[in-house]
């Protein structure tokens, strides 16, 4: 075969070349979409913590509010934090796997089934000022827990359960439906096939969902301020169990926003060191979830 | 042999998915240590047919059997454990289906779920069975690694070992050569001449001359319904009584 037909079998025609152009041009609005995310990351991020520089230090974080708030570091705050996110967790991540699972697992498709997943679906959309209503009337009143740390926990609880459960749901699909219908056929049960296949198969999925929830409830404001979070609460420097349950609590995100609006004269970095706290703490979290995922991931089986 | 001696009856069965009916009706025996073929296009209701035998036809909503099914001369549909009825029935997968678990535990899974958990019996069924299966020499070195990693003709044996597992009587193979080289599936054939020996099997094949080499009988199922069941030299001799059995197993179908 001669060069030049050679050459002309594998040139490129002009409806290649378009072809390629386009192809190069989405190739660049995408990722520049995908880096656009990273710029307000950076920008907070950064604002944040250069505000809070002069802040920022392990006093800080240890220390209790002074002088009508204006002064000192925010302990309160963050034990109270803590609280709240464990106690809630501790009920909805349970009851959220375990619906989860009945409702991949076990649930046929009739009506009763229709109203949980519905039940679910519109939970999970409810806005987070609605839920502090449901809390005040169901646990401050109703339950007579008072304005307390139970009240306010079990509040994010129901916040965060629907989309535990959607996660959770979601990662018990992900598992092959031939691994269940080969263990039923060697005469096992439901409950043993969830327990030996399905479980160790999900569980990083799982666990990242609830851990990703943290996040969710330590930022909100509105439910534990309506159901048992309060400006100010005295406390020891330092003191790690600092509330009975029963008892009303501080909790970062509120102590952000009574310094940030209600408190006149506050040291102009202590609002934005506290949320970097706040941003940390999520931050930490996440990268734990992360962590824990990769780790798991790799001992996945197939 | 009357028909109370078979091992498996079929009476009348019918089944739909939904509105949409699949198996129209059908009635057949199948005799106590024979292999069945059973032959036949895409959609005729063969996989369906294994489903409704083991109950796991159970585990997909919305289906109605109706009709009997009688193993040992008990109904499938009234019996005590249908757990029981599984571990009574071997089933094997088109495709492989390693459970993410170690080659060990693969087999060993079946007889721990019906209560089994002593070391030296577990040990002992598992040798077996993946022997049984001809697995054995390749992996009795590796019992602990994880049963996915094997390729897919060593992890087809280790479906059929964990099939094995719980001592079935009756052996029901859905296609089980698709996935897996000719030389595998002659090695898997062989044993299948070994199990006749102690149990019926049922064995679903796209590959006709599969059930040619090994069946006993053959039944040519097209459209949820049989065509003709009769022993394996008439259906794939000179004159099957159907023109359609004849137009198919010589590949002229349609």
């Amino acid at each position: 075969m001669s060069p030049a037909t050679a050459q002309s079998r594998f040139a490129e025609t002009p409806a290649v070349r378009r072809k390629l152009r386009q192809e190069a041009i989405a190739k660049w609005i995408f990722c520049g979409m995908a880096a656009a995310m990273v710029v307000p990351l950076v920008l907070i991020v950064g604002y944040l913590v250069v505000r809070a520089a002069p802040s920022l230090n392990l006093e800080f974080l240890l220390e209790v509010p002074k002088r009508g708030m204006t002064e000192g570091g925010i302990w309160p705050a963050f034990v109270g934090t803590l609280y709240l996110v464990f106690l809630s967790l501790a009920v909805s991540a349970p009851i959220g796997i375990l619906a989860a699972v009945y409702l991949n697992e076990y649930a046929g498709d009739n009506w009763f089934n229709r109203v949980i997943n519905l039940a679910v679906i519109n939970l999970a959309g409810v806005p987070s000022i609605v839920h502090a209503l449901f809390g005040l009337g169901a646990f401050v009143y109703a339950a007579r827990f008072g304005y307390s740390i139970i009240s306010a926990s079990l509040t994010l609880a129901i916040m965060t359960l629907p989309v535990i459960i959607a996660s959770t749901r979601e990662s018990l699909a992900s598992v092959p439906r031939t691994f269940r219908e080969a263990c039923w056929n060697v005469g096992a049960t439901r409950w043993q096939t969830i327990r030996s296949v399905v479980l160790p198969n999900s569980i990083s999925g799982i666990l990242t969902g609830v851990i990703l929830q943290v996040s969710r409830a330590a930022g909100e404001t509105a439910p534990v301020m309506f159901t048992g979070v309060v400006f100010f609460k005295a406390v020891e420097r330092g003191d790690l169990f600092p509330y009975y349950l029963d008892e009303q609590c501080m909790a970062l995100s509120m102590h952000l926003y009574t310094i940030s609006t209600q408190v006149p004269g506050v040291k102009e970095s202590i609002p934005f060191a506290t949320a970097v706290v706040l941003l940390g703490l999520v931050v930490i979290v996440n990268a734990t979830a992360i962590s824990l995922r990769v780790y798991l991931r790799s001992r996945k089986k197939w | 042999m009357t028909a109370a001696e078979n091992h498996i009856e079929v009476r009348d069965l019918r089944l739909s998915y939904g509105l949409k009916e699949v198996i129209h009706g059908i009635s057949f025996g199948i005799r106590r240590h024979e292999i069945l073929g059973v032959i036949g296009p895409a959609q005729s209701g063969k996989t369906s047919l294994l489903r409704c035998i083991n109950r796991t036809i159970d585990f997909t909503p919305d289906t109605h059997v109706s009709g009997t099914i009688e193993v040992d001369g008990e109904d499938v549909r009234k019996v005590r454990s249908v757990y029981a009825l599984r571990r009574k029935i071997g089933m094997v997968a088109p495709l492989p289906v390693g459970l993410p678990l170690s080659i060990y535990d693969n087999v060993a899974f079946a007889p721990r779920s019906a209560g089994l958990h002593r070391r030296a019996d577990l040990d002992a069924i598992v040798e077996q069975c993946l022997r049984q299966a001809a697995l054995w020499d390749e992996v009795k070195d590796r019992l602990e690694s994880l049963g996915t990693k094997l390729s897919g003709g060593q992890q087809q044996r280790l479906t059929i070992a964990r099939a094995l597992s719980h001592q079935p009587e009756i052996l029901c193979l859905d296609e089980f050569s698709i996935a897996i080289d000719p030389v595998t599936t002659m090695r898997i054939e062989d044993v299948l001449k070994e199990l006749r020996k102690h149990m019926t099997i049922i064995l679903v094949t796209n590959l006709t001359q599969q059930a040619r080499r090994l069946a006993d009988r053959t039944m040519f199922m097209w459209k949820g319904e049989i065509v003709e069941l009769d022993t394996t030299e008439v259906i794939f001799g000179e004159n099957p009584k159907d023109q359609r059995t004849r137009d198919y197993v010589e590949g002229i179908f349609g």
